[in-house]
């Protein structure tokens, strides 16, 4: 992302190119809209159709609503399952955040400023996570989370999810620790401040954007995260939006315009979220990516 | 070990540009450290979490997969029917699983022959100095950021034959309404279209990072020289795009292995196990069912298949690093 801002800067690519003749911007706009309606006319059915009637959708699934049925949405907003689901899912979400930043983050800045015997082995056994998903080992882990006791709890999702994402989480930390200059750390040091004070009072602090990235990338794979709650969660009370939305489908499987409200509402914070933040967002989500 | 370590691990952009000696010299002066603080607390209050975290939820899980597949076991009381390798005989023998084994196989070829040149394609369209690529560059990107039983409840309205798009534009055409989803032959042809619809914009965006990256010198030099289009595509960007090429093609694969959020609400891996995918299979057949053992030898195959592409890929395209 870094290295955008540099090539602008570097001034001569500037107003280089001549802007595309007429059948170029043709071709150009002409594939990037159409591409843009494949993208959006699912999107905007689903959020249309919950206006309808089943009736209405029947004859007119895509197009604008006969009548508007403001109630399809409004039921959903008025009860409680709604509000209810998204609340487990922020619960399950920020806790998954705080954890991992907090656990990656100490465990990073031991891998990254400490020398010790076993280091560079340590940092590999963290690696070995990214190579294969949660699924390969997703009975013993319910085993294990039975004995623990802790299944049918918040929690009982929460660890697994921290523990397989502390890998891409510690490798990201650790490179973007590793450049905080190390006259700052001599210079605390002669300040006779020990390594828990520097990470405390210069690592943290020093480190707003990798701590950022990390957190977006920790949110967004709990909050749309089903396989882990599916195995885990037993009762409905717990279930964050994942496995609420394919209960709710189960229940009005043929109410079609009740299911895409339902929809609709759920990815709406989704959404904002991200039109609203989204600079960070795309940055978080491919940054950590790329410079993972 | 290390292998997975080189597969991911790559030189931050800070390094890069030029700080890297100043870190090896930090680390050169690690004993110095040790004299004015002791680094036991820092050892000892800081690494275990992680390693107790780590250990606990994603290496004894594994290692414990590799051990009940050997049982036939619920689940309850200890694994004690030990059966030796019949889990993975009768796995073999699983017409379903050869089923989801082709059908992982098809999700990663369509990743890589049809949604990385289209990532490709878009991110060169974007990359134009024209107004508006901000906002077609978000609305590609939207689709990754919604969950994949969101995407995937979607698409199974879209291809509802009693309701959806796809039943209308048949009448609109003349045909008759093809229920997509239940057919045999053509329901894993829906959902691979629903994957490359969620997961291209993400490959878009890291194809416009890399494009960022290349010195627009090197086109300026190509102009003078006359270089069409075309050339300058083949001899400049694709070369130099190679490492995110790399890098997408790694997500494409690790992607398409796991795939599962989004086959539930679509298909549920029917009609007749004919939208498997090995991860769907494990759930259906090991996990709802109970059968540990059997589970266990499902996720034990996976593990093996990631591993050996990971260290295939290491060998074939980390080679001229």
């Amino acid at each position: 992302m870094t290295d955008t801002t540099l090539s602008l800067k570097t001034g001569p690519a500037r107003g280089r190119r001549r802007r595309p003749g007429f059948v170029a911007m043709l071709y150009l706009y002409g594939s990037l809209f159409i591409v843009a309606a494949i993208v959006l006319v699912p999107l905007l059915t689903t959020a249309l159709g919950g206006f309808k009637t089943l009736g209405d959708l029947r004859v007119n699934p895509f197009g604008l609503p006969g009548e508007w049925q403001w109630s399809n949405y409004w039921d959903i907003l008025s009860g409680a399952r709604y509000w209810q689901m998204l609340g487990n899912s922020l619960l399950i979400a920020s806790m998954t955040v705080v954890l991992t930043v907090a656990v990656a983050a100490m465990a990073a800045f031991a891998l990254a400023h400490v020398r010790f015997f076993g280091s560079a082995f340590l940092m590999n056994y963290f690696l070995v996570g990214l190579m294969f998903p949660i699924a390969t080992a997703i009975l013993p882990l319910f085993i294990r989370i039975r004995d623990l006791g802790l299944l049918d709890t918040y929690l009982g999702v929460v660890l697994p999810q921290v523990a397989f994402g502390l890998g891409m989480a510690i490798l990201l930390f650790r490179n973007f620790f590793r450049n905080v200059p190390k006259e700052l750390f001599e210079a605390a040091l002669v300040d006779g401040s020990g390594y828990i004070r520097f990470f405390w009072f210069v690592t943290l602090p020093l480190s707003r954007p990798i701590l950022a990235t990390v957190a977006i990338v920790a949110f967004v794979n709990s909050w749309n995260n089903y396989i882990m709650p599916l195995i885990m969660l037993n009762s409905q009370d717990k279930y964050p939006w994942p496995l609420g939305i394919m209960i709710y489908q189960g229940e009005f499987s043929t109410d079609w315009q009740l299911v895409l409200a339902f929809i609709t509402l759920t990815i709406l914070p989704t959404v904002i979220v991200f039109f609203a933040a989204q600079k960070h967002i795309v940055a978080g989500l491919t940054a950590g990516a790329v410079k993972g | 070990m290390s292998d997975a370590a080189g597969i991911i691990e790559r030189p931050s952009p800070v390094a890069s540009r030029g700080r890297a000696p100043s870190r090896r010299r930090a680390g050169a002066v690690g004993g110095h450290h040790r004299n004015i603080g002791g680094v036991w607390p820092v050892l000892v209050l800081f690494l275990p979490p992680a390693l107790v975290l780590f250990t606990l939820f994603v290496i004894l899980p594994m290692g414990e997969a590799a051990w009940y597949s050997l049982f036939d076991w619920s689940g309850y009381g200890a694994p004690e029917d030990f059966v030796g390798l019949k889990n993975f005989e009768t796995l073999w023998r699983n017409g379903a699983f050869r089923t989801a084994l082709t059908n992982n196989g098809l999700i990663i070829l369509v990743s890589l022959a049809l949604q990385l040149p289209l990532a490709l394609w878009l991110a060169t369209l974007v990359s134009h100095r024209i107004p508006g690529t901000t906002a077609f560059r978000l609305v590609f990107f939207l689709p990754y950021v919604l969950a994949d039983v969101a995407a995937g409840l979607i698409w199974r309205f879209i291809y509802d034959g009693d309701y959806g798009l796809v039943a209308s534009l048949a009448s609109l055409v003349g045909i008759a309404t093809p229920y997509v989803l239940a057919d045999r032959d053509y329901a894993i042809y829906a959902v691979l279209a629903v994957v490359v619809w969620k997961y291209f914009g993400f490959h878009m965006m890291l194809f416009i990072a890399g494009l960022q990256s290349i010195d627009k010198s090197l086109y300026e030099a190509a102009d003078l020289d006359g270089a069409t289009p075309w050339q300058k595509f083949r001899t400049i960007t694709l070369p130099l795009l190679s490492p995110t090429i790399r890098l997408s093609v790694f997500f494409s694969v690790i992607g398409s292995l796991q795939l599962f959020d989004m086959i539930m609400p679509l298909t549920g891996g029917g009609p007749s196990n004919s939208t498997q995918t090995m991860v769907t299979f494990l759930y259906t057949y090991g996990v709802t069912r109970m059968k540990v053992g059997f589970g266990s030898a499902i996720g034990v195959v996976l593990f093996l298949i990631c591993v050996t592409l990971a260290f295939s890929y290491r060998r074939i395209f980390m080679r001229h690093d």
